[in-house]
């Protein structure tokens, strides 16, 4: 049982606020990703719940245990670093087994739960190497290997991927899903991909200049994301969007057309689609091809409307080329809006 | 494209010729005096007062064994180990906790300190010599190991803060984290993560300033009366004696620091910045 509680806290550096008011709850055995690009506060928010950072203000919970003010050791917490951090002075066994011993378990508890995590990992047969004679994919197995062996209450990952060649960060992606449901562990992951983000978390905070945005499930934050910010950071190709201006009765004229939006007294919205729900069609809105990318499933058609950068994934069979004028109707159901003064998701 | 690229063929031809000619002159200019000491040291009295001279050496070890036996030597010997091990110890005592410090924490006046290591060498010993001698007279500590051990060290710290501060700078960080986090406190983390880690260039470090108390001739040879060190045993010995014998006191002295800085030569690259081979 750990669920983690971080209640208002804030992070200066000097004169510069990295976090900002942060509240969120963690429950048991959730898979919480921290999503954001660079710099917005992702990574500290970690390190202070591991207590490599402290907080300028606020509490960190786990369970009803207040945990800011104690060194990481005390918090119940394993971390895995994203350049590994595996001591090059050790074997894989004595890395994996470090953190036993230091609270001094028996020789046989050290010796089965090492070997028992070993074998999760698939690195039984590397016990005896030293971090030198390994890949960098069997590095990372063996610090995964080494938090999992503490039984933690938590575990935390600083993009423990982002440091793995394409193919095996996607065979590395499925694995530690697996090993962290299999253990039960409540996980705290960081990153800035949001295609890992997607495919491992239950939820998914997003983070943007110290805040989180939006706490969510994947799916949610995907389809309605909570400001214009989230909708252009998240999907590949991101979010469309469009100026609108009100017809009244819930109406909103876009690049011509007149599509059903919020019944509110905003006098401009900003309309917004993802890519792949527009289809070709005899109705809707006239854009310009500029680009036509085939990427085998599916063709991704970059074009103008009214001078904006539209685009829009069509079915692989669609023939187009450059300067011909196509109509893309939306899919209704996946319209959202944004105002365009506050960023925020209208309904 | 920039013009560096469109140098002619043969400016590109006399470049490489300079730079092995400069290369051949500075080893020359370094080796060219080890191999007339290590020559000469090894040859009779008469090969070394005859020319011309024979370019491989007899292997005559009168001048040398004559060495042994002269007077005194043995214990300037013993007083030049004593010193360099105390200087060795405090330097890195001193040295290896400054360098940890500038490699893990950030504070006020970073840089300076820094800066102010190195200063400490810019100020030359002959001009503290003279205030020196009076306060250790004063203190007692003059004509003892400890109070020239105690110059030796004020000389070797800065070299032993600049090159732990390298050799902790390239301990990522992330590896005491990580021990911090399975259950070490910081000085646990020390002890079993870092320590053994760096344990080979601190013992390079600590050869570095016992070669540099070795090698220190001056404050010796002032500070010290009865207690001589070897090098101002031999300094003040070796005026009056025969060419051979300076040869073969030279040969004594420098074998030792020779060796030492050839064993840690790695280390002292890094101290520059110079990646390690």
């Amino acid at each position: 049982m750990a669920e983690i509680q971080i209640k208002n806290v804030e992070k200066w550096f000097g004169s510069y606020q990295a976090l900002k008011s942060i509240d969120l709850t963690i429950s048991d055995q959730e898979f919480m990703v921290l999503l954001g690009a660079s710099g917005c506060g992702k990574t500290t928010l970690l390190r202070i719940i591991a207590g490599l950072e402290t907080a300028s203000q606020g509490e960190v919970w786990i369970n009803d245990r207040r945990i800011d003010h104690l060194a990481p050791k005390d918090r119940g917490i394993a971390m895995v670093f994203q350049n590994y951090a595996v001591f090059p002075h050790l074997t894989v066994f004595e890395n994996i087994g470090f953190g036993l011993r230091m609270q001094r378990r028996p020789n046989h508890e050290v010796k089965a739960r090492v070997e028992r995590n070993a074998e999760l990992m698939h690195i039984e047969q590397l016990l005896g190497r030293y971090s030198g004679e390994l890949s960098g994919g069997q590095r990372q197995r063996v610090a995964v290997a080494r938090a999992l062996a503490m039984e933690p209450d938590v575990i935390l990952m600083d993009e423990p991927l982002s440091n793995l060649d394409a193919l095996l960060r996607l065979e590395m992606r499925a694995e530690l899903k697996g090993v962290l449901a299999e253990s039960k562990t409540t996980a705290i992951y960081v990153t800035h991909d949001q295609v890992e983000a997607m495919s491992l978390a239950d939820r998914i905070s997003v983070m943007h200049q110290g805040r989180i945005i939006q706490a969510a499930d994947p799916l949610s934050v995907y389809r309605d994301p909570a400001e214009r910010f989230v909708g252009s950071f998240i999907g590949n190709p991101p979010m469309n969007f469009l100026p609108a201006t009100p017809e009244g009765g819930g109406k909103w004229r876009v690049a011509g057309q007149s599509y059903a939006g919020p019944k509110t007294d905003h006098t401009a919205l900003d309309f917004a689609i993802r890519p792949e729900d527009l289809q070709p069609s005899a109705a809707g809105l006239a854009a310009v091809v500029k680009v036509v990318e085939p990427l085998g499933a599916h063709v991704l058609v970059t074009c103008a409307i009214d001078g904006q950068m539209f685009r829009a994934v069509l079915d692989s069979d669609t023939k187009l080329a450059a300067g011909e004028t196509i109509t893309l109707q939306p899919n209704a159901d996946r319209i959202r809006w944004f105002d365009p003064q506050s960023q925020v998701l209208v309904r | 494209m920039s013009q560096t690229d469109q140098v002619s063929p043969n400016a590109r031809k006399a470049g490489r010729y300079l730079y092995i000619a400069t290369v051949v002159f500075l080893c020359a200019w370094v080796l060219v005096p080890l191999y007339l000491l290590f020559v000469n040291a090894l040859s009779s009295a008469e090969a070394v007062n005859s020319f011309p001279k024979s370019a491989l050496p007899e292997f005559d070890l009168g001048s040398l064994s004559f060495f042994a036996k002269f007077q005194g030597i043995l214990d300037a010997l013993k007083n030049s180990l004593i010193v360099a091990t105390m200087t060795m110890v405090m330097s890195i005592a001193i040295g290896a906790p400054a360098g940890y410090a500038l490699s893990r924490f950030e504070f006020r006046g970073k840089a300076t300190f820094r800066l102010l290591i190195l200063m400490t060498r810019a100020f030359p010993l002959p001009l503290l010599a003279l205030p020196l001698a009076i306060m250790f007279i004063r203190t007692g500590l003059d004509d003892t190991a400890l109070g020239l051990a105690f110059v030796h060290t004020t000389l070797a710290v800065p070299f032993a803060v600049l090159i732990t501060f390298s050799l902790f700078s390239g301990i990522p960080l992330e590896l005491e984290e990580a021990a911090w986090t399975l259950g070490c406190t910081r000085l646990t983390a020390f002890t079993k993560v870092v320590l053994p880690l760096i344990l080979p260039g601190i013992t390079a470090s600590a050869i570095f300033a016992f070669v540099i108390s070795w090698n220190e001739v001056f404050a010796a040879a002032v500070l010290t009366i009865e207690n001589r060190t070897l090098t101002a045993f031999l300094l003040q010995n070796l005026d009056t004696t025969a060419i051979h014998l300076k040869f073969a006191g030279g040969f004594i002295l420098v074998l030792p620091a020779l060796i030492f800085i050839f064993a840690v030569r790695k280390y002292l690259f890094a101290m520059w910045g110079i990646a390690n081979r």
